[in-house]
């Protein structure tokens, strides 16, 4: 019984953690996505706005609702001017040339914070603070709960807004056939800078959640979380949104899995080897379509 | 050769100071380690190394302030046999081979005696090459055992593993508790090191070890499962020998599992105040250390340093402060000791050398003998979180 206790509470556990590996994974599945690009800075703007919300409450003693908007539309500036400045440019250059740059610009997003914020960790204000739910002795932490339902809505919406809207629609064609997109009058450069807006938006979010979540930020907090949203939605199908919401929970509770019963230290070569395995069954992810609408 | 011509140079740039400056007696130590002399007198250039910026960046800060104003007091007083002390610090961020390019850059520019490194990895490499150049090399915090593998090389700090010693030892003898959990960072010698000698040590004083748990750097913010096993092992205390940012974690986790052991971890755990933020305050309290140094004790000599560093640098010390300021009160009395009247006197490494297992500190860290080995041999202690200050165990 006591196992079986302690076994429900690190799958609860894993589930927090897988959860807030989704709503990273989100942001990254659409952007590949719709601009076929792996945009490894996402984790990055992350960080960036958990401490949009770090300044705004703690220095500037702004409302958390206030910060919470002025977060996102930081990441959404951020997302956008990146875009602009450094993607834009390489539009018809390799994708290996685009890559590199996206890890460029992870690395000057964390060196730019760690001039302004020094190498410090900052604690993360307690701006939404939700009271658990016990169930016969098992704790179910509110922020998990609420980090579900909130990647869940996002995950509908997102979907919804890529089947049924105009710009959705754009945006599903831009990511077929860019040539083609553009002779049908569709503007190719805003609508992948909308993917961006989008994007950072959820990034954003992500780090609301990163935040309440783990209580910490410093310059490199985004850097492995993103890199594990990556691999979620590698393992989910990258591009697929319900396969990054997937990859991404399944990650966390086979990494929560694995530290509790196998090996704290194997649990990442233990993720890994699930990736490959899956990979080679699967080489388009669990969800993946082996069409080229990958939206 | 490099060296003479360095020091020339510091001379004279030290005069030309002299002359700028228009003064004409007093000395002055001054922040950042500039230039200080007395009329025709000599100075004794100490170097420091220690991470300034990075991850590990409150250690370096911590010791160097200490040291400071160490030096600021010894000059101020007049010196030792009217020699003064220059300190100059680097920044290595807490990388070996940045610490020896930063020691080489030190050695140019005529340190005399080696601060080692802040952080124990660094000061290893830093120790192998002042082992060739012959110069004493005192580390304020270098903790790990190879630090003081030379003969020249000496530390102000408890060697890792005997942190693991006096702790359990600690627990035993008070009484603490009996069932023991470990949290500790795999892929941390220093960790490690302490785990195996708190272990080694638990087993045979009789306290039992109920559950192990380990984490690496790069799995170190999500500890739930690790957390849940403590939890499940039924253990009273949580043993922590590791840094501050992860303990902040396991603190503010444990809280939201419902946790509810003692916490108790070493010197790498100080600093958790400022890493945990003040809002999260109440998670610390309780909080064991086994720490040399609590800013709060009432003796005077603490009580003058720590009002001293809150003037200066606006911040509460920690032990690393309080090593820094240590490791300067040594060097000095080591000098005084050897009865020499200036780093130039022929055989003053050798003297320095000899000196530290000759004299006795009363230091802010306790009073402090050393053995040939470099190990310091003082009391330890631990204190209590309360309230958001360190209180010594006994008193809180």
């Amino acid at each position: 019984m006591n196992f079986l206790m302690s076994l429900i509470t690190n799958l609860i556990s894993g589930l927090s953690l897988g959860s807030i590996y989704a709503l990273i994974a989100l942001g990254y599945t659409m952007v590949y996505g719709i601009a076929k690009m792996l945009n490894f800075a996402h984790g990055d703007i992350i960080m960036v706005g958990a401490f949009a919300v770090i300044v705004s409450v703690t220095s500037l003693g702004l409302p958390p609702v206030a910060a919470i908007l002025i977060s996102v539309v930081v990441c959404v500036v951020l997302g956008v001017a990146i875009e602009r400045i450094a993607y834009k440019p390489l539009r018809e250059a390799s994708p290996l040339a685009v890559l590199i740059t996206a890890i460029g610009v992870s690395y000057f997003l964390q060196s730019l914070a760690l001039i302004i914020f020094g190498s410090n960790q900052y604690s993360f204000p307690k701006i939404m603070t939700f009271s658990s739910i016990t169930l016969g002795g098992l704790t179910l932490n509110g922020e998990t709960l609420t980090t579900l339902i909130v990647t869940t809505i996002l995950m509908i919406a997102l979907s919804l807004f890529i089947g049924k809207t105009r710009i959705g629609k754009a945006m599903r064609a831009v990511s077929e056939d860019k040539g083609a997109a553009e002779l049908m009058g569709i503007s190719v450069n805003k609508t992948i800078a909308v993917t961006f807006a989008i994007g950072s938006a959820l990034a954003a979010v992500a780090g609301l959640f990163y935040g309440t979540t783990y209580g910490f930020i410093n310059p490199y907090t985004g850097a492995m979380p993103g890199i594990k949203a990556f691999v979620a939605a590698v393992f989910g199908g990258i591009g697929s949104i319900p396969g990054a919401m997937l990859g991404g929970i399944l990650l966390g509770v086979i990494e929560n899995l694995s530290k509790a019963y196998i090996s704290t230290e194997l649990s990442d070569a233990i993720v890994f080897a699930v990736l490959i395995i899956v990979l080679i069954v699967r080489p388009i992810g669990l969800l993946g379509k082996k069409t080229n609408e990958k939206v | 050769m490099k060296k003479y011509f360095a020091m020339m140079m510091a001379a004279v740039m030290a005069a030309a100071c002299f002359t700028g400056c228009g003064s004409s007696s007093s000395t002055e130590g001054t922040e950042g380690g500039d230039g200080a002399t007395t009329e025709g007198g000599a100075t004794i250039v100490i170097g420091g190394i220690g991470p300034l910026t990075g991850d590990y960046a409150t250690y370096g800060i911590s010791a160097k302030q200490g040291a400071e104003i160490a030096i600021e007091e010894i000059n101020e007083a007049g010196g030792v046999n009217g020699v003064t002390f220059q300190l100059l610090f680097e920044d290595d961020q807490a990388d070996p081979s940045t610490a020896v390019s930063a020691y080489n850059m030190l050695m140019d520019d005529g340190m005399d005696v080696s601060l080692g490194a802040v952080t124990s990895g660094a000061c290893i490499a830093v120790a192998e090459e002042s082992q060739q150049d012959g110069i004493l090399l005192l580390t304020p915090s270098g903790s790990q055992k190879e630090c003081t593998q030379y003969d020249n090389s000496f530390r102000i700090c408890f060697q890792d593993p005997d942190q693991g010693t006096y702790s359990a030892e600690f627990i035993k003898d008070n009484g603490i508790a009996q069932k023991i959990g470990i949290i500790y960072d795999k892929s941390n010698d220093y960790s490690v090191g302490i785990t195996d000698s708190f272990e080694a040590k638990a087993a045979e004083i009789g306290l039992e070890i109920v559950t192990k748990q380990a984490f690496t750097d790069q799995s170190n913010t999500d500890f739930s499962a690790q957390i849940q096993a403590v939890k499940d092992a039924g253990a009273e205390l949580l043993f922590l020998p590791i840094y501050a940012q992860e303990a902040a974690y396991i603190l503010t986790q444990a809280d939201k599992a419902g946790l509810e052991t003692i916490f108790f971890g070493v010197d790498g755990m100080d600093g958790i105040l400022e890493k945990i933020g003040a809002e999260n305050q109440a998670l610390t309290e309780g909080v064991m250390l086994l720490t040399p140094f609590a800013a709060d004790a009432q003796d005077e000599q603490t009580v003058a340093f720590v009002e001293k560093y809150k003037a200066a640098y606006n911040a509460t010390p920690d032990q690393f402060a309080a090593d820094g300021y240590d490791a300067i009160y040594t060097i000095a009395a080591a000098f005084e000791q050897t009865g020499l009247s200036s780093a130039d006197d022929e055989g003053f490494n050798e003297a320095m050398i000899a000196a530290m297992t000759e004299i006795t500190v009363d230091g802010l860290t306790g009073t402090m003998t050393w053995t040939a080995d470099g190990e310091p041999s003082k009391s330890a202690t631990a204190v209590v979180i309360t309230d958001g200050v360190y209180k010594a165990y006994g008193l809180e």
